[in-house]
């Protein structure tokens, strides 16, 4: 081993963890209790909690879709179909008993497509599990029903796939009304060539056709979907072997030029710059003495010579070690050989892959083969769970699922930085650029299974809100508009299952879907919540995020929400500028009246009331928001 | 297993679907919720409880290679790691104990002293392997464990040296627990529990993205 290892390893670390939890929140000391659990709830209000039917209940919730007036939830179980079209009194349509885990759920049209990764699940739906290692009788991979008559599902057809299918990802590409395609995300071992011919789970480089460091799209035809079969395995990690980081926050930033001010050696390594611990200097610099011939103990001129020095000592050092010193064979080359999920967002053309130990940026203009524009690593993740972009495609935050979502990883001294939100700009040339963390702000007990999870955004025109749950941390909506300091607006949360031990439960996953906020209670099954104005938002805010219309939605399959021109938006918008301080009080005062006369009277009088209040938004210095109210304006002038 | 094919049987009795609406009351779907849980406790195999009782002592160790970073003089990088094994690990012993507890089983506590770890079976069994006692409690079947020579030899190096020695250690040894769940998959009836299936399942994708990032960290040492 030589002396100049220490050096790439201090790239990794840019934030140290740290502990940054409200024990005075009233989230924390609430009571246990399966059905009757104290609860908290700040900024919502809770419509509904619709207890699972007697065949599902005990057995895990997991993921929702939703089409027109139905919330479709998965369970380990089967599927629940719901009518929430009252969503004081979500009606069960169908439940439909078919066994596999996960069971996460995606529609199109007239098909509903299920994951189904777990050994007991089998084709036939059978309950009574799969004993055998190798089985003609178990499903792993996709199930699709016909919803033509939603309260009467009819299974068609399956695809098998060798990992089986944890999650997945529905894609229909804007050029193509003939099929459908759906991208499988497996983290299962691979399962027996005896039971799935083909799958091997060699290195690639031993079998080429080897299950691992790849993702399975399956096409659908939409008007047989039991032609439904795998035609890509896209190698998306080829050569992710280089150490992508996400580069430095702002604070890290800022704690580097602190310590070069306070005298500190800083190398420049990966384009990250490093603060040398003393315990290395006194070393790098005897190792440059002696290869530059000086002698003696260091000068202050040697000392500054060394700085200027720093950045050419790596290449320096990379030489004589460049043919390798390591002769041990430690595997195969690093990188992901799965993704946990991928979220497509087919109207910007992207998607983002939360891979093991990665985050992947992929185009995905050609639905069949995705590649790969960007990848980002973290020291602070555990392991990359899933993505979301915001509404415009200029952002994307990543989650880390760390310890599998049954570890209580939200305690007092569990760091914010692990098991959090990692939040990143999408910039002009393709690549991410890291900002900053957003974890669950209150302290979880042990008892309770927390880390981060699912999640969609909440339309809401002109900021990025995104609610998420955090299991048994409850949901969440954190506003992260502001990119470098993401903060979280409302919450729901109850105590824990079990005041004794550990019992599986909590939020699952929490969407918004037509002005509801929809969360699958892992134990306790649907809760339906609706935003509620606060300081953080106003009515005009929700009313205008209200008129986003979606007729279906898929968790990974991101939709780009478009607002009607409406009063409410510009409302919405006025709000913002008032919050945003960049207008006078008077000139709010008198916009906003003006607003309301328009939206009261006709023809001339509405057009010079528009006109008021497009004079009025032109005094704001937040000119990217005044220019959305104008747009507005002028729209409804029309 | 035929113990599995009765209690299928029971849960699929108890389970009987097309009930379109809870018309039960709450207290009666948080009994059926109980009795759920109690009855997927019997669902399991012998080589559910080796896995558990194994990966217990598999993750002690792991332990006491970690604790060793901070004062071994390892990189920040290395702590940090080390610092998050501890973290993930403590947490699985935990949750493993409480499968095999709930099931009836006997649960091994660990203790550590140092280099020194023992293993006490809970129901007065107990088996020790510490100092230079190589083996024990099945430790010398169980892939990836380092031998007492090798975490001695961890423990005597410091700085650049230890992290190395750590990466390559712990890659070792994380390929051995990939290869234990995997070695438990491959057995008939085994995994079939929700709650051994979701801990094994995250083991093994934690441990492989892990060694993934430890090999960059090793790599990343030779530049």
């Amino acid at each position: 081993m030589r002396t100049t290892v220490c050096l790439a390893l201090l790239f990794a670390f840019c934030a140290v963890p740290t502990t940054a939890q409200s024990l005075d929140d009233p989230r924390v000391g609430l009571g246990a209790g399966l059905f009757d659990a104290e609860e908290a709830i700040w900024n919502l209000s809770k419509l509904s909690t619709t207890l699972p039917p007697e065949a599902f209940v005990g057995v895990t919730n997991s993921d929702l879709a939703f089409k027109d007036k139905y919330a479709i939830q998965g369970n380990y179980n089967g599927v629940l179909i719901w009518d929430i079209s009252d969503p004081a009194t979500p009606v069960l349509v169908k439940d439909y008993l078919c066994p596999a885990s996960q069971s996460d759920v995606s529609v199109y049209e007239h098909l509903l497509f299920v994951s189904g990764e777990g050994f007991g699940g089998r084709l036939d739906c059978g309950t009574e599990g799969v004993e055998e290692q190798v089985s003609a009788d178990r499903l792993r991979g996709i199930r699709i029903f016909d919803i033509s008559d939603i309260t009467s599902p009819e299974y068609v057809a399956n695809v098998q796939t060798c990992r089986g299918s944890h999650t997945h990802s529905l894609l229909k590409d804007p050029e193509d009304d003939e099929n459908v395609y759906v991208y499988v995300s497996g983290s299962a071992p691979v399962r027996p060539a005896e039971e799935l011919p083909g799958c091997s789970d060699l290195a690639p480089d031993e079998d080429p056709e080897s299950a691992l460091f790849r993702i399975e799209v399956i096409k659908v035809p939409l008007g047989d979907p039991t032609q439904a079969a795998i035609v890509s395995s896209p190698r998306i990690f080829e050569d992710l072997v280089a150490a992508p980081s996400h580069g430095m926050s702002p604070a890290d930033i800022r704690e580097v030029e602190a310590a070069r001010a306070a005298g500190a050696f800083i190398i420049v390594h990966q384009g990250q710059s490093i603060v040398l611990p003393d315990q290395y200097v006194g070393h790098f610099m005897g190792q440059w003495m002696a290869q530059e011939g000086r002698e003696g103990d260091p000068t202050a001129a040697d000392s500054a010579d060394f700085r200027e020095a720093l950045t050419d000592m790596q290449t320096m050092m990379a030489g004589p070690d460049a043919d390798g010193g390591d002769e041990e064979d430690d595997g195969p080359a690093p990188g992901p050989t799965q993704c946990h999920d991928i979220t497509l967002y087919p109207e910007i053309g992207l998607a983002g892959g939360a891979c093991e130990g990665y985050g992947l940026l992929l185009d995905i203009r050609d639905p069949i083969n995705p590649y790969r524009l960007d990848a980002v690593a973290d020291s602070n993740f555990s392991y990359w769970h899933s993505a979301t972009f915001n509404n415009d495609g200029s952002k994307i935050l990543f989650t880390d699922e760390w310890g599998g979502g049954g570890g209580p990883k939200c305690r007092a001294d569990d760091p914010m930085e692990w098991g959090a939100n990692a939040l990143f700009n999408l910039e002009e040339d393709g690549t991410m650029a890291f900002r900053s963390y957003f974890k669950l702000p209150a302290p979880q007990t042990s008892q309770e299974n927390c880390v981060a999870h699912n999640g969609s955004l909440i339309p809401v025109p002109g900021r990025d809100l995104f609610v998420q749950s955090w299991y048994q941390g409850g949901i969440s909506v954190m506003d992260w508009t502001d990119i470098d300091a993401p903060k979280e607006i409302a919450y729901h949360d109850r105590g824990p299952v079990s005041a004794e031990q550990m019992q599986m439960g909590g939020s699952w996953s929490v969407y918004w879907y037509n002005g509801l906020i929809v969360s699958s209670e892992i134990a306790r099954g649907l809760d339906i919540f609706r935003l509620e104005p606060s300081a953080h938002l106003t009515a005009n805010e929700i009313l205008a995020s209200n008129t986003v219309v979606l007729d279906h939605l898929n968790a990974q399959g991101q939709p780009m929400y478009r607002w009607p021109s409406t009063f409410y938006l510009a409302h919405a918008y006025l709000d913002q500028l008032e919050r945003g301080g960049s207008l006078t009080a008077t000139a709010v005062v008198e916009a906003r009246a003006a607003l309301y006369q328009a939206n009261a009277s006709e023809g001339n009088d509405r057009l010079q009331m528009l006109n008021h209040v497009a004079t009025l938004a032109d005094t704001s210095q937040d000119t990217d928001k005044a220019a959305l109210l104008k747009e507005t304006l002028n729209a409804l002038a029309q | 297993m035929p113990l599995l094919k009765v209690i299928a049987a029971a849960v699929l009795l108890t389970a009987s679907p097309g009930i379109l609406a809870a018309q039960d009351s709450t207290e009666e779907l948080e009994a059926l919720y109980w009795a759920r849980q109690k009855e997927a406790m019997s669902r399991y195999t012998p080589a559910d409880v080796e896995f558990m009782v194994g990966m217990i002592s598999h993750h002690a160790q792991a332990l006491i290679m970690s604790r060793l970073a901070p004062e071994n003089g390892a990189s920040r990088a290395v702590e940090v790691l080390a610092a998050r094994i501890i973290n993930a690990q403590n947490d699985e012993i935990s949750i493993m104990q409480t499968w095999l507890s709930d099931r009836g089983e006997a649960v091994p506590l660990v203790h550590i002293e140092g280099l020194n770890l023992m293993i006490h079976m809970k129901d007065g069994q107990a088996s020790e392997h510490q100092g230079h006692q190589h083996g024990g409690h099945g430790a010398h079947h169980m892939p990836g464990m380092l031998t007492q020579a090798q975490l001695e030899e961890l423990a005597a190096a410091r700085g650049a040296a230890f992290d190395r020695l750590f990466l390559q250690y712990m890659i070792q040894h994380h390929k051995g627990a990939v290869t234990m769940v995997e070695d438990l998959f491959a057995q008939d009836g085994a995994a079939q529990d929700e709650a051994a299936y979701k801990l094994a399942s995250s083991i093994h994708v934690d441990q492989i993205t892990e060694i993934a990032r430890m090999q960059q960290m090793l790599s990343d040492m030779d530049l």
